[in-house]
């Protein structure tokens, strides 16, 4: 592994995982806790969109991304918050129109399309330094919002009709929080593709909260699980010749369904001893 | 205030005037005309799905009137809520979710530290305070999801408290817990009841006890008249079934004594 850290790229990608990893043990916590899972597996789709429209215009399509993850968060926000429709469904249906939308823009650009599988299965290998300060950047962005609006996000998370009753803007806070995940998203694209966003959000918080029955807590460890999953699947990845995104779900996945049955055991051996 | 009894009557708190309140064209309550005076301790029983609830997130707000007119403290009810403390109706809710009990009762002082104010030590006195007013001071570190029934429902109006509440709101408190649990509650409320107004909804009439000093019957339509004891006639047509029924093992005390014998052979 020592002999891999001489390689730019490699160094690059720790440092991607890293990044990536604070930023989804903050928000996957979120994600979990509000189980919001599908909105944000909704989100993470309909930034294909952006990503066809940054090709199209000839644009950085991490840019793209971040405006149409934006969007659709905003939209599936809107949309659970005000209508009485079945807010799944809608939210199914945008997670479609943006994929398909990604889809009609990368035909209509010409010439060769130089690493767009990346988007879908992410290259952590292949991380530029550029994208390293933008995910930065989105980590500050993320932490900051976190820390000024804690009260206020833990409050809609655990009870909104209390929240309300106490004068908090529960519809402005929980657009932030769908914006956060949108920025989150973004980042997590270019690690492990848009198709496995979900479960590099989710795993690790959900890891941590059968653990921890604190959130900041949970946030950290989460985070902390993260850097390991990402750290190891990427050397496995190196050493096994494999892809790195997938290696680094599977670890992950992995340790999930080891931690859950661990704690399954555990709640077993003590709820028979009692008896 | 238009009343015109002697000056030594409390103040209205609660005014509620021809008030109807539903959901899209699904009217649950009808004219209701609803006066609660300060240090009052209310409790009105209506079957469920008779608009207990609803009355309630009227009061808070929550849901606006179809008709009608609600002032609390004088105010209309957004600008009032800052005076009422709510103890919603227990449900469903997420054992696992990590939080502490000292955070769930520090969300009582969410209307006093608006965005980008972070909590006081002032706020840390207030919490601790109404944690040891509930007797759950010591379990302020457990998390939520531990707690057992009655101890969830005291952190609960522990948290109505951190809000200094004039008004307590309280929606079926005494469900999921036990008679001694119960008893320790309304201990609770009753040392309460000396500094605030207290208005709590139930479909269970034996959980109304004799701490409670008016009593009425909320079904679509509120029988209220500011009286200490349930008569038949409220109750009958409230319910709108046989009373002989829903007379059976509830203490004396909230109905007339005489008006359950009258209905004996």
């Amino acid at each position: 592994m020592i002999e891999a850290l001489q390689f730019g790229f490699m160094r690059n990608a720790l440092m991607a995982g890293v990044l990536v990893s604070i930023a989804c043990g903050i928000i996957g916590t979120f994600v979990v806790v509000n189980r919001i899972v599908f909105i944000s597996g909704g989100i993470a789709h309909a930034a294909y969109g952006g990503i066809g429209l940054g090709y199209y215009l000839g644009i950085n399509p991490v840019l793209g991304a971040i405006v149409f993850s934006m969007a659709s968060a905003l939209g599936m926000g809107v949309v659970t918050r005000k209508t009485r429709q079945r807010a799944d469904t809608i939210i199914g249906v945008m997670w479609a129109i943006g994929m398909a939308t990604g889809i009609i823009f990368v035909d209509l650009t010409a010439g060769y399309k130089a690493d767009l599988m990346s988007y879908l299965f992410g290259s952590i290998l292949a991380v530029p330094s550029t994208d390293l300060w933008i995910m930065c950047a989105l980590d500050l962005i993320i932490i900051v919002l976190v820390a000024l609006f804690y009260k206020e996000l833990l409050a809609i998370s655990f009870d909104e009709t209390f929240a309300t009753v106490e004068s908090v803007p529960v519809d402005a806070i929980y657009l932030i929080l769908l914006c956060l995940i949108a920025f989150t998203v973004v980042m997590m694209m270019r690690v492990v593709g848009l198709i496995m966003v979900i479960a590099l959000l989710t795993m690790p918080a959900a890891i941590s909260g059968q653990f921890v029955r604190d959130m900041k807590k949970m946030m950290v460890l989460a985070s902390v699980l993260g850097v390991v999953f990402t750290t190891a699947g990427l050397s496995l990845s190196y050493f096994l010749n494999l892809t790195s995104g997938a290696t680094i779900i599977l670890v992950s996945g992995m340790a999930y369904v080891l931690s859950a049955g661990a704690k399954f055991l555990v709640h077993r051996v003590r709820s028979n001893g009692v008896v | 205030m238009t009343h015109t009894e002697g000056a030594d009557v409390p103040r209205e708190v609660i005014s509620v005037e021809g008030l109807w309140a539903g959901y899209d064209n699904n009217i649950v309550l009808e004219n209701i005309n609803l006066s609660v005076r300060e240090l009052d301790f209310v409790g009105l029983i209506g079957p469920n799905g008779g608009g207990k609830t609803t009355l309630l997130k009227v009061l808070l707000g929550l849901l606006s009137p179809l008709r009608g007119k609600v002032r609390v403290m004088g105010k209309s009810v957004r600008e009032a809520r800052r005076h009422i403390g709510y103890v919603a109706q227990q449900v469903e809710f997420d054992r696992d979710f990590p939080i502490s009990v000292w955070d769930v009762v520090r969300m009582g002082r969410l209307g006093r530290r608006p965005l980008l104010q972070r909590y006081t030590p002032e706020d840390d006195d207030v919490v601790a305070q109404a944690l040891g007013t509930v007797e759950m001071l010591d379990l302020s570190d457990h998390p939520i999801g531990d707690l057992s029934g009655g101890q969830r429902q005291r952190a609960y109006i522990a948290r109505a408290l951190a809000t200094e509440p004039n008004i307590l709101l309280l929606d079926e408190p005494m469900a999921s817990v036990d008679a001694k649990v119960r008893t320790h509650i309304y201990e609770i409320l009753r040392q309460l009841n000396e500094r605030v107004t207290v208005l709590m909804v139930s479909h269970d009439m034996s959980a109304i006890s004799s701490h409670v000093k008016t009593v009425g019957c909320l079904n679509r339509y509120l029988f209220y008249h500011g009286e200490a004891e349930l008569t038949l006639d409220m109750v009958e047509r409230a319910y709108q079934c046989p009373v002989d029924l829903i007379a059976h093992g509830i203490p004396h005390r909230v109905f007339a004594e005489h008006v359950v014998e009258e209905k004996q052979p």
